[in-house]
């Protein structure tokens, strides 16, 4: 069952691309014999674990890390990341905020589908309209609210055509917002603000994004795609930057299982395999994979949630604070993981960009000190070895869940705290969550976009984790909205170090660490960069020189 | 023999409509929803994927619509695969799973049953031994443990194989998740072969037979095999069946594109219709298989007949 | 009447009018053998035959002391099946601070923790193959001997229970009665039950139109005495097979569930658990995959001679 794909992929190249002998068109070509195991011997061709099988390949209806990988490799974003996961042009080649921060405006630069149609400010407004179609179902769509009339689109109490989002001209956009809101730009580089295809749409309706179907803005283009299987995309000769990317072919493998992946790594048979070092391996990878293992921050914290509401045990303050005070998180970063994890005495990961300042008050004690004020301030809640506080603690399936569990029950169990452990699945541990089922839960935050403010709006009025925790603080509450409007770097830092300060003094969760990110790259591959945002565009990738 | 056959196959509706409603419901009772997830949605957003899924029906109105829907054939969009229909996930796993499969069942039969035979023959004898600890070494080592042992040992530190993955199904990506597979199901045959054929061995009209003047190779091959063959048969549809599910574990350490794995985890995902959808295919295939593992039955065994 | 005369014709001279089993037979190692019509001087006979295995002796034995390691050792061991050795996560087996057999990632005990996961193990075996044995012999054998429509609509309802994917039963028992572990153990043994019905329904057929139950059926015995005097016993030999056979293949379907995270919760645990755990490790902590691995095939293998033992000690053909 030969060239499935290709169809979208266009042939003409006029490259005459760096080092590289093989014209695309022989790469391409090669991609279209689906069996054969790569295109031409001086093809550069990448093959990735790559986690999971995605969801979809619509950008707009997809969220996970492993699904995000292929979409912004399909469609490039008006504003995009670089290597280091930092912001630059993209379709945008600059834009303008008005001194008020309400009012952006894009211009384009001359760029083409795949099909070679061109692309318009028309496609962006189409996009971004169609991301907050109560249809659509975007998960990530609360990120758009700042635009005029956004929230009652995504409602349904109004029309796509009331967005604030307008064409002034072919190669201008104008988004207007309702008030300042500092991490827009941000929003407008996930792959949910890409530019889509009207003209794809309208003709194949849900399957325009299947291959033969789908054209593309980004560096690569869909050339096949079998469930479970593999997804294949190769280099768009008509990228606007085309001439710049080395890769010729992508080939990405939903590999589900950790070791899997590890062992397909060490074959040789992948170059880059995403996640694939568990906890357990660790050490063993880092005495055997040398330079290959490629640990670096990430913008995600692992705490536990407290259940805040009243009649709850840790509706009482000194409880929350004795656990928190008990909790030795050097232990669980460095016996328990191992594998870099900073250990955590805030709410927002450090490696955020803005992120706020401020840590709990204990940070600095001793651990006997830490441990007499906890034993004291349980006593006083009325706790003991010999009054134990039977506590549950939620944990989705996994094994490094499972351990850290284990640890911080042992820990809290001086302090006379009978832990059960419960571990559900996924769908059922954060169900448990959503409705308030649970005393204590662990919890993972990834932002979504490399800002506070994914962190901090949760725990405000409304937020996820506030419905979820009971967590109520008119004042935090405003605090986070101050800062969200908040246009100066340095105003806005400090409203949003009180903020998360008011958290802590209030002992309202326990963090534990700040994640990083573990992943294997082959030596033979180039350009790609450890960055907060755990984005590694494959366009910037070059195979070494050996 | 036909007539008994449709019957059974008519009776297969009544069954089938009972599974699928029974799973319908033990899902929907289940905790948690297709989109509980790390990132918990606005209640604006939940509310717009509940509408677009028709969750927000009452069951009996979405029982009714799914019921609607199979009866033409449509097993519905995929929760979690958004771009594929259940029908076309299933029919693109199912003959990976059924590759898998069946090479698995074919191979422990090939080995199973013979190894069985030479046991029971050799009784009490080295080969018996040998025989019986191998096949409860292979008893005794769960799938999970003997597949990445395969995967380490053939195809990471020796070389051999390939770690896994599928590559269109090519031999060399078979051999290790087949043979994983079939290990356990190889013990089992053979240790119910040698016990169904010491038996039948020890039965009086071998006794008879030989008493006849039968040489003992004319026995057990005329007389010994096939009656010995029916605890085996009884077993094997479950077996089928089970080494599907089964696969489970090997489809995930191997990164094999089957259905199996849409099994658990469209369960644990709590992604409705895909569950459903292998669900009622998994149910229309062991009802086929145990049809077929009844007629095979009556086949070996004259004394059974189906006048039913 | 002499042990040489073939089974079925010994069984239609004295079977079915006597008075089944004497008080109390010694040593009875399994319900169904209760009504064998021989009774008190069968199950003596089983016993010398079985005694005279040393295969099976051996094993006996050797499960009993696993079983007695299991249920006493914890006590003697220092250290508690949660407790943490914060000084000592991942050794592998040392004399220090007595992890002798090392401890898991968690800095637990790993020999405490073998032992405790034994209890859990083997408890899942004997509840869950002692479940599907009574109901599996039972039904199996009411419906193989009525037959007929009966018999249909028997087999129909396990098509049925095959044809339900086990994981919703469980996932069901979990969410209506909590994550009770003995509920566990009794969903796995609901299940187990079909494939000992279908065998013993197999043999039953097969049984059924032999001359001795005939015989019985012409003299007039009710039918709920020919079951379970007449066809339980005779289909004895592949049941017990079966048994040998369920009890590991129960084992390790805890541990498949354990694996998929709806077994045991910590910190409870059980050898399929302690496994899994420690296949992740194979290569840079084997221990812990070697020491419960080696405790549960142990078990199995000692579990299949004496299943093997009590096959050739029970039925007299294979003699």
């Amino acid at each position: 069952m030969a060239a499935i794909g290709g169809r979208g992929t266009h042939y003409t190249m006029t490259s005459k691309h760096h080092k590289m002998i093989s014209p695309r068109t022989l790469a391409a070509l090669g991609s279209l014999t689906l069996g054969a195991l790569a295109g031409p011997a001086q093809a550069f061709s990448v093959d990735i674990a790559n986690g999971a099988e995605p969801g979809s390949l619509d950008p707009q209806k997809t969220n996970g890390v492993w699904e995000t990988r292929i979409t912004r490799a399909l469609f490039e974003r008006l504003v995009s990341y670089a290597a280091d996961g930092s912001l630059e042009p993209g379709l945008a080649e600059s834009w303008e905020i008005s001194d008020d921060g309400k009012t952006y405006t894009f211009h384009l630069r001359d760029a083409e589908w795949s099909d070679g149609e061109p692309i318009t400010a028309d496609d962006a407004v189409f996009a971004l309209r169609r991301v907050l179609e109560p249809t659509i179902a975007n998960q990530n769509a609360n990120l758009y609210y700042p635009i005029v009339n956004a929230r009652a689109i995504n409602t349904g109490e109004k029309d796509g055509s009331a967005l604030g989002v307008e064409a002034v001209d072919t190669h201008t956009l104008r988004i207007h917002l309702t008030q300042p809101t500092a991490w827009f730009l941000q929003a407008l580089a996930m792959t949910e603000a890409s530019p889509l295809p009207e003209h794809v749409l309208a003709k194949a309706g849900d399957g325009w994004v299947e291959p033969g179907n789908t054209v593309s803005s980004g560096a690569f283009t869909l050339s096949q795609w079998q469930p479970q299987s593999q997804i294949v995309v190769t280099s768009n000769s008509r990228y606007y930057d085309a001439d710049e990317v080395a890769v010729d072919k992508v080939v990405f493998y939903p590999i589900d299982d950790a070791n899997a992946a590890l062992n397909r790594f060490r074959t040789g048979e992948m170059d880059i395999a995403y996640s694939s070092v568990p906890a357990s391996r660790f050490d063993w990878a880092r005495e055997n994979l040398g330079e290959a293992l490629r640990v670096g921050p990430l913008t995600a914290e692992y705490f536990y949630m407290f259940n805040l509401h009243d009649g709850q045990p840790l509706a009482d303050k000194r409880v929350r604070e004795a656990l928190n005070l008990a909790v030795r998180r050097d232990v669980i970063t460095d016996q328990i993981l191992g594998q870099g994890q900073t250990p955590s005495f805030w709410y927002v990961p450090r490696n955020t960009a803005n992120t706020p300042q401020g840590e709990f008050d204990f940070a600095n004690l001793s651990m006997d000190e830490r441990m007499k004020r906890a034993t004291a301030l349980m006593r006083e809640a009325g706790y003991s070895p010999a009054h134990p506080l039977h506590l549950r603690l939620n944990y989705n399936t996994l094994e490094d869940h499972k351990k850290i569990a284990v640890a911080v029950a042992a820990m809290w169990k001086p302090l006379g705290v009978e832990v059960e452990l419960i571990n559900a699945e996924a769908a059922v541990h954060y169900a448990t969550i959503r409705e308030g089922n649970f005393e204590v839960a662990r919890y993972g935050m990834v932002a979504t976009i490399n800002d506070p403010f994914d962190f901090l709006n949760a725990y405000a009025d409304n937020g996820s984790a506030s419905q979820s925790s009971g967590y109520h603080d008119a004042e935090y509450d405003a605090l986070v909205a101050a800062s969200t409007a908040e246009l100066d770097p340095q105003k806005r830092r400090q409203l949003m170090t009180r903020a998360q300060q008011r958290l802590l003094d209030d002992y309202a969760l326990l963090p534990l660490y700040d994640y990083v990110s573990v992943h294997l790259v082959s030596p033979r591959i180039q350009g790609w960069e450890s960055n907060p945002m755990d984005v590694h565009p494959l366009r910037y990738l070059q195979e070494s020189e050996q | 023999m036909l007539i008994y056959t449709l019957k059974r196959l008519l009776q297969a509706i009544p069954t089938l409509l009972i599974v699928i409603t029974i799973s319908f419901f033990l899902m929907r009772v289940a905790p948690g929803g297709p989109f509980d997830g790390e990132r918990q949605l606005p209640p604006e957003i939940e509310a717009n994927l509940m509408a677009a899924y028709h969750l927000d029906e009452p069951l009996p109105m979405q029982y009714l619509r799914y019921m609607g829907n199979l009866l033409q054939g449509d097993f519905g969009p995929s929760f979690k695969y958004k771009d594929f229909s259940v029908t076309e996930l299933i029919m693109q796993g199912f003959p990976v799973s059924l590759e898998i499969g069946g090479l698995a069942i074919l191979l422990a039969l090939l080995v199973g049953l013979p190894l069985g035979i030479a046991a029971a023959i050799k009784r009490n004898s080295t080969v018996d031994y040998v025989v019986m600890g191998t096949a409860l070494t292979g008893i005794a080592v769960p799938n999970f443990v003997l597949a990445p042992i395969f995967a380490l040992v053939f195809g990471v530190l020796l070389g051999w194989l390939p770690a896994g993955g599928w590559n269109g199904g090519a031999l060399p990506n078979l051999v290790l998740p087949v043979v994983a597979l079939s290990i356990q199901q190889i013990a089992y045959i053979a240790r119910m072969m040698r016990a169904s054929m010491i038996e039948v061995l020890g039965s009086h009209f071998i006794r008879t037979a030989r008493a006849k003047g039968l040489n003992e190779g004319e026995v057990i091959w005329r007389h010994a095999i096939r009656p010995a063959l029916l605890p085996v048969m009884s077993y094997l549809g479950p077996a089928i069946a089970g080494i599907i599910t089964g696969s489970v574990v090997i489809e995930q350490i191997f990164g094999i594109p089957g259905i199996g794995r849409y099994f658990v985890q469209g369960a644990l995902n709590r992604d409705y219709t895909l569950v459903m959808g292998t669900v009622v295919f998994y149910g229309v295939l062991i009802v086929l298989m145990n049809l077929i593992v009844d007629l095979l039955y009556s086949a070996l065994d004259p004394q059974i007949r189906y006048d039913d | 009447m002499t042990t040489e005369s073939t089974p079925y014709s010994g069984e239609q001279t004295h079977g079915a009018p006597l008075p089944a089993g004497g008080p109390n037979p010694p040593k009875a190692p399994d319900p169904a053998i209760e009504g064998a019509p021989a009774g008190e001087s069968l199950a003596k006979d089983a016993w010398r035959r079985l005694s005279q295995n040393r295969a099976a002796m051996l094993s006996l034995g050797l499960l009993i002391a696993i079983i007695v390691v299991c249920i006493v050792g914890p006590w003697l061991l220092p250290w508690g099946l949660a407790e943490v050795d914060w000084n000592a996560f991942g050794t592998g087996p040392t004399l220090e601070n007595a992890h002798y057999l090392g401890t898991d990632a968690n800095g637990r005990d790993l020999l405490t923790r073998v032992l405790y996961g034994g209890r859990v193990s083997l408890s899942v075996a004997l509840v869950a193959s002692f479940v599907s044995l009574v109901i599996g012999v039972l039904y199996g054998a009411i419906s193989g001997y009525l037959g007929g429509r009966v018999d249909n609509y028997m087999m129909r309802f396990v098509d049925i229970m095959y044809s339900l994917p086990f994981m919703f039963l469980v996932i069901l028992l979990m969410v209506v009665f909590g994550r009770n572990i003995f509920l566990i153990y009794a969903a796995i043994g609901a299940v187990e039950w079909l494939d000992m019905a279908r065998i013993v329904r197999g043999q039953t057929l097969a049984l059924k139109r032999r001359e001795f139950i005939e015989a019985a059926h012409a003299l007039g015995v009710r039918d709920t005495k020919i079951v379970t005097r007449h066809l339980i016993p005779n289909a004895i030999g592949p049941v017990i097979i079966y048994v040998t056979l369920t009890v590991p293949k129960v084992i390790l379907l805890e541990s498949f569930l354990s694996f998929l995270g709806l077994g045991v919760q910590e910190p409870l645990t059980s050898w399929g658990v302690l496994i899994s755990e420690g296949v992740d490790m194979m290569e840079s902590a084997p221990w812990m995959l070697l020491v419960p691995s080696i405790f549960l095939a142990l078990t199995l293998f000692c579990l299949n001679f004496l299943g093997d033992g009590l096959r050739d000690a029970l039925d007299p053909r294979t003699r």
